[in-house]
Parts: C-alpha cells; sequence; structure tokens
C-alpha cells in the first residue's frame, strides 16, 4: 500500500543487515521536499507511521529505517552553500558524505573536524549520532565543531545553533534523527598541510600495556587507537596494535612528494576491491578471524616512528573494501560499542575476557580513550574507555551474552552506542542514558505529536504507534479482560465450529 | 520491533491456550517480549495461559476472543488488536484441533469442521492479520504447522489434509509478502508429546512443546522460512514423500 506518491516502498537495513523493515523512501531532491514529506506524515496522524532520515546507511542498527513510514533519502541533499577559505567555515547540504568533504576540500588545506572509521557517512547523520574519531581525546565529538543547522521539524524549520537553543542543538547531537531532519550544516574544519599523516606504531603485549601506553601518551598525539587482538588468552590476553599519528607538513614528507606539492594534498579514495556477493554465514569464525589477527599482530611494526601514511590508509583501511559488510554472511552481524570512565578500565579486561572464553570471533576491535563528552543528552562520549566489537549474528547464546555485557557496563556508569547498537533493551538503554527525560522533553517541544519515528525509536520506547485517541488508550499491566466483540456468531454456528481439544472431543 | 539477534517485543497468539503456543510464550517473554496478546476461546483455561505469561515477566498481557471458524469477524478481530497494541511484531497461528480420525472418517460434519478450523479458518485470520502486517512494515507469522500435512496417512489423513492446506497457504503467503518487511516462517512438528496428543502412543522422532519453541525461537533469529522439529525430520519426510504407495499404506498408526 502506498500512502505517497512521493516515496517508493524499499526493503531497508542498517550497516549490520539484520532487521529488514519496509518504508517509503522519499527522495529529498530539495528541501522542500522534507517539508512535504513531514506534512504528508503529520496529515495522518493516526493511520501514519511518521517519518526519519536516513543518509548513507552505516549505523549498524535500525536507526535510519522506519517501518510502515516514510524514510526521507537525504543523500540527495548534497549541494555546497557556502565556503569561507580563510576561516574554514563550510556549509553544506546535510546529505554531503565525509568522503566528498575530503575529496574537495583536503587539496585546499581544510580536512573534516572528526572522522569516523569510514568516511561513507553524511553530514547529517554524523550530526544525528555525534560521531567521534580517533581525536576524540583532543578535540571532542562531530557536533562540537557544528557551528549552525538547518532543522526541519514538524512544528517548522528552525536556524538552530549552541547559542539561539542549546536545549534543541544538544538534543539533536546524538538524538538520532528523531528531533527533526537536518537539511544543512555549517561546519569548522581543521587546517592541514597535506593528505598524508604521520604515524607512530608499536605493539602492546598485552592489555595493560597498551592502555598504559594510552594513558602516558596520548596527549601528544591529535590521533590514536588500537587495534585488540580478541583472540589471545592468558598472558596475552589484549595484545594490540597501537597506531597514533599526526596530519604531516609538507617538509615532514619524504622528497619525492615535497617536490610535489600538489600530490603531497591529493585525495583520490579508490574502492580496491568489492565484496560481489554474499557469502554462507561463518564464513568469518575463531579460525579464519584467528589467523587474521594473528597476521596483523605479526605484519605490524614493533615499533616505528614518524612513517608517512596516507589519510585514507590511517583513518579508513575498510573503505578500500566496497560492501565489507557482506562478508559476514546472510545473517549479518552486529557491533557492540560501550564506554566506561577511565578508572573502570578493568570492564574492559573483564568485556574481552568474557569473550574470548565463548571463543567468540570479533574481527574487529578497537579501543579508544575518549576525552570529555560534550552537553548532548544521549550523545555517547564521555571521558573514559571505549571499546568496539563487531560480531557476527548466528551464535545462539549471543544475545544473552550481549545482555551481560549491558550489566558489566551499566554496573559502572557506562553506556553503549545508539549508532551502533541493534538489540539493548529499553529498560537498559534507559538505565545508561539516565537524562534520557530531559531529551524527551525537548522532543515534545518541537514533534508533540511524535511524527518522527524510526525502528530504533520503537524498539527503546523514544517513539510509539499506539493510537492515543480518546477510547484507544492502552491497557495497562495485568488488566486481563476479555476485549468486547461487537460482533458474536450466532450460539448454534459457534457450538458446532468452536475449536474443541481431542480430550474433550472423544470424551463427548 | 525485532531486534538483530530476532527477539520480538509483542506476540499475538491465535490459540493462546494452545501448550507448544504456551512454551513459546515462556521462551519468548524472558527475553525481550513485553506484550503478550493471547486470542483464543474464553476460559479458565485462556486465563491461565495469561497468568503464566505474567509471571514469565511481560508486562502487557491479554485475553482476546477469537474464533478461527467465525471468519466473518477476523477483520475486525486484527484491527481490535493492533489498534489497541500498536505493532506486534510475531503473530504466532498456533489455534487448531486434532479431531478424531476413527470417528470423523464417519462423521462428515465433524470431519470438515476440522478442516474449517485447520485451514479455511486460520487462512481467514491470516489474511486478516497480514493486511496489518503489511502496513506496519515489518513482522513474522510464525505458523504451525505439521509433518503430517506432508504425506498423509490413512490414520490421519483429515488433520493431515487440513494442515496440508494451511501449509500450503502459508508458503504461498510467504512469497507473496516478499519485499514486504513481513516474513512467514513454517513450522512442522513431528509427534509432540503433550495434552493434544494424551493416551497416543508417540510416533518415531517425537518431540515436546519445549523443542518446537526453542526451534521456533532460533527460526526468527536465522529468519528461516521453514522448520522441522526434530530437524531431522527434513531429511525423513524428504524420503517419505517418494515412499511407493504400498509401502507408504503400511506406515503404522
Amino acid at each position: 500500500m502506498m500512502r505517497t506518491r512521493l516515496g517508493r516502498q524499499a526493503l531497508l537495513t542498517g550497516w549490520g543487515r539484520t532487521a529488514p523493515s519496509s518504508a517509503d523512501v522519499v527522495h529529498a531532491v530539495h528541501p522542500d521536499v522534507v517539508d512535504q514529506a513531514m506534512r504528508i506524515a503529520a496529515s495522518e496522524p493516526s493511520a501514519g507511521r511518521g517519518m526519519i532520515a536516513r543518509g548513507l546507511g552505516r549505523s549498524y542498527g535500525d536507526a535510519a529505517q522506519n517501518a510502515g513510514g516514510i524514510v526521507v533519502d537525504a543523500t540527495w541533499l548534497d549541494a555546497i552553500h557556502h565556503v569561507d577559505f580563510e576561516n574554514g567555515l563550510i556549509t553544506v547540504g546535510a546529505g554531503v558524505s565525509l568522503e566528498t568533504l575530503m575529496e574537495r576540500f583536503v587539496p585546499m588545506g581544510w580536512f573534516v573536524p572528526v572522522t569516523p572509521g569510514t568516511r561513507m557517512v553524511t553530514v547529517g547523520g554524523a550530526i544525528a549520532a555525534d560521531i567521534h574519531g580517533k581525536n576524540h581525546h583532543r578535540d571532542g565529538s562531530f557536533c562540537s565543531h557544528v557551528t549552525r543547522m538547518t532543522l526541519v521539524t514538524p512544528t517548522g524549520s528552525i536556524e538552530l545553533s549552541a547559542q539561539s537553543d542549546p536545549d534543541l542543538f544538544w538534543a539533536t547531537a546524538g538524538g538520532m534523527g528523531l528531533t527533526g531532519v537536518i537539511t544543512d550544516a555549517t561546519l569548522q574544519m581543521i587546517p592541514v598541510g597535506t593528505s598524508y599523516m604521520l604515524v607512530d606504531t608499536e605493539r602492546a603485549t598485552d592489555l595493560d600495556d597498551v592502555m598504559g601506553k594510552m594513558v602516558s601518551g596520548d596527549d601528544g598525539y591529535r590521533y590514536s587507537v588500537a587495534w585488540i587482538d580478541c583472540q589471545s588468552t592468558g598472558s596475552r590476553l589484549g595484545r594490540s596494535v597501537l597506531t597514533r599519528g599526526d596530519h604531516a607538513r609538507l617538509e615532514d614528507l619524504p622528497a619525492r612528494l615535497r617536490q610535489d606539492p600538489d600530490k603531497a594534498r591529493a585525495f583520490h579514495p579508490r574502492t580496491l576491491i568489492t565484496v560481489p556477493i554474499t557469502p554462507p554465514s561463518g564464513l568469518l569464525n575463531p579460525l579464519t578471524v584467528g589467523a587474521f589477527n594473528e597476521l596483523w599482530f605479526r605484519k605490524a611494526p614493533k615499533h616505528q616512528t614518524a612513517k608517512p601514511h596516507h589519510m585514507t590508509g590511517f583513518f579508513h583501511p575498510l573503505d578500500g573494501v566496497g560492501s565489507w559488510n557482506r562478508l559476514y554472511g546472510r545473517k549479518g552481524f552486529l557491533q557492540y560499542q560501550f564506554v566506561v570512565a577511565d578508572r573502570y578500565g578493568e570492564t574492559v579486561r573483564r568485556v574481552i575476557e568474557r569473550l574470548t572464553s565463548l571463543k567468540l570471533a570479533s574481527f574487529l576491535a578497537v579501543l579508544k580513550r575518549f576525552g570529555p563528552g560534550d552537553p548532548g543528552p544521549l550523545s555517547f562520549p564521555m571521558a573514559g574507555w571505549t571499546l568496539a566489537l563487531d560480531l557476527p549474528v548466528g551464535y545462539h547464546l549471543l544475545g544473552s551474552l550481549l545482555d551481560e555485557l549491558d550489566q558489566l557496563v551499566m554496573g559502572v556508569g557506562g553506556r553503549i552506542y545508539l549508532a551502533k547498537d541493534s538489540r539493548v533493551s529499553p529498560e537498559n538503554f534507559a538505565a545508561m542514558y539516565p537524562r534520557l527525560d530531559e531529551w524527551r522533553a525537548v522532543r515534545h517541544r518541537v514533534d508533540p505529536d511524535g511524527l518522527l519515528r524510526s525502528d530504533l525509536g520503537r524498539r527503546l520506547g523514544l517513539c510509539s504507534d499506539v493510537n492515543t485517541e480518546p477510547g484507544h488508550l492502552r491497557p495497562g499491566p495485568g488488566s486481563g479482560q476479555p476485549a468486547p466483540k461487537k460482533k458474536r456468531a450466532p450460539a448454534k454456528k459457534r457450538a458446532l465450529s468452536t475449536p474443541i481439544p481431542p480430550t474433550e472431543r472423544t470424551s463427548s | 520491533m525485532i531486534d538483530a539477534i530476532g527477539r520480538p517485543q509483542s506476540l499475538l497468539v491465535l490459540g493462546g491456550s494452545s501448550e507448544i503456543a504456551q512454551s513459546i510464550v515462556a521462551k519468548m517473554v524472558p527475553a525481550r517480549c513485553r506484550t503478550v496478546i493471547l486470542a483464543g476461546r474464553v476460559g479458565p483455561r485462556l486465563s491461565a495461559a495469561a497468568d503464566l505469561a505474567r509471571s514469565a515477566g511481560a508486562e502487557v498481557v491479554e485475553t482476546v476472543a477469537f474464533d478461527a471458524t467465525d471468519t466473518s469477524n477476523h477483520v475486525e478481530f486484527a484491527d481490535d488488536v493492533f489498534d489497541r497494541f500498536g505493532d506486534i511484531d510475531v503473530v504466532l497461528v498456533a489455534a487448531g484441533v486434532l479431531g478424531d480420525q476413527s470417528v470423523d472418517e464417519h462423521n462428515p460434519v465433524a470431519a470438515a469442521e476440522v478442516i474449517a478450523t485447520n485451514f479455511g479458518g486460520l487462512a481467514s485470520a491470516m489474511l486478516a492479520v497480514t493486511d496489518r502486517l503489511r502496513r506496519q512494515g515489518h513482522g513474522r507469522l510464525v505458523v504451525l504447522s505439521s509433518v503430517a500435512g506432508q504425506r498423509a496417512r490413512k490414520a490421519n489423513f483429515i488433520y493431515g489434509a487440513s494442515k496440508a492446506g494451511l501449509d500450503a497457504f502459508s508458503q504461498g503467503l510467504g512469497d507473496s509478502l516478499e519485499g514486504s518487511g513481513v516474513r512467514v516462517m513454517i513450522v512442522r512438528p513431528g509427534f509432540v508429546v503433550g495434552r493434544m496428543t494424551e493416551g497416543m502412543n508417540p510416533a518415531p522422532f517425537s518431540t515436546t512443546p519445549d523443542a518446537v519453541a526453542d526451534a521456533v525461537a532460533h527460526g526468527i533469529e536465522s529468519g528461516t522460512t521453514v522448520v522441522y522439529v526434530p530437524s531431522v525430520l527434513r531429511w525423513v519426510f524428504a524420503v517419505m514423500r517418494h515412499l511407493p504407495g504400498w509401502l507408504w499404506r503400511r506406515m503404522p498408526g
């Protein structure tokens, strides 16, 4: 059933390729289309299923899905509106990807203030998830560098900045699109001399070693991250490769590049190879992942300093492999990312121990140390340790294992990252984000009818489709009264047709 | 919503007092399922099933009158449930009667009633709920079929035929739902030891309501379309279907 001629029905999932749902996808070829879609969603408050914006679909779970409703494909909002070369302030459509920003502006000497492990995210998505990068300990998360944005809400289009309406600005930072559709934003870029990084790489023998090195040395680097081998056990538990670096200046580079400044600033990312098909689930198993981890660890230099690496390899190694999410097979995969305060590094160890004890294959385990968080009530980062683990779906105890990890994380006041989540329970989520009510109040101010909805919002109880018109109120827990039936079948027919259990049948 | 690991948050059971359904409820509620709607013949059995769901930890438990053969009421029934409770992640079709073959063979009315309940009635109810599932853009329809429908035995062909009809209907319905976000899963248990089969001799490869519940939970997680319980029955019936007639007729029971 199509409710809008604007859209086309499509089945959507997140990057993890789990829990598909169908929606009317509307291409936001112009900001006016967003207004139009919002009006359609508002015109059918009882039967409608609301709307949500979607960027490049890199959230792992159900954040950019809206089952039965409207999904605005914001990648069409791809205009570059204004560039202030002198100050590095750029105003772009919310659908512009970080890759586009790098391609266009790195050669001119400006780099995005924050980049996650992939360039394939939009500016709108980066704000909605308040993404972080390897420089969080230095530069904070993405929204700290957003000077203004246009937010289309059911109560109108708002010119928004952290000064004009701090509550709404910070509720939108990490608000997963549930406060409105971002149509454009202005970013403060950072100056860079080249498209190269100077990288220090070292191996760490175990978890204490890597954490010690990060605590003592991170301040000396703008970017820092550790890759952890989650399959090593015993004395080698948590053995890691730590890579840290900063942007290279032209004079830091070898002569070959120094003499060709255009080349030293070039940014031409290429997809080296694309996974063409979905292999059977189980390709990434403890054996193959173990082999990969061993190789990766041994390949890393024991200690290497100031080695020039291109930005693409340093920030986004996986972007070189197109559709790598297919490698996890038909059942898909998920990512578990949590953060705990600095003094609870022990929780990181317990999580890794739990995983290794079950011999679960985590292909990608990344440890990073955050600096202080920003004021967003649903923003993920806070000062401390964050660990991200990619895990294939299919292991039968995965659900209860991750619920157990939630308890460990919650127990020390930690939380998980909504952009990665596809399975946390509403109760655990609410406990992890104690300022949730504050966020709800702001959302209610701009979206009193709750038109902005997503599958993630439904799953976590942030939005609802229950008809709340008078007479349709949701019954409270424990009310066991049968529903009144308006029409009853004649008694004679019922006597004939009521299902009768066999034990009663034989005795009658 | 069903999460990435296949755990639903809300469940509607057609045939809420069924023993297999109760096992499935008992398995799903602790995992995530907070809303359980039990539809069936209102009475002490349905209330007892509701009490079980509550004691398992479900927050919203409701019993709703449902009669599989009252087809004129099915659209109203589905609208009522979906309007009042919002999204339903899983609709479990567990209603059904076994009948008594030896008696029903000589009682066409009773035989027709088994078929009207297990096949015609449920087909109607499934269409009514499917319409709502389609509109919500996600959900699973889990249909309790039976291996008895894979090849009818002389001792059980009325029930077997009703399940064969339900099974074929569900398969076709599932195919028609491709791309809608709604998926159908057909569950084909063998002989289930329990209340429904009390006093009968278990057939080979018999199973239990708990084992069926495990298979259903696992099937939802992996997105399978057909589940046999026990799983070996898939291969057993691949052979059984092709046995020569003279041999099949000699099957005991």
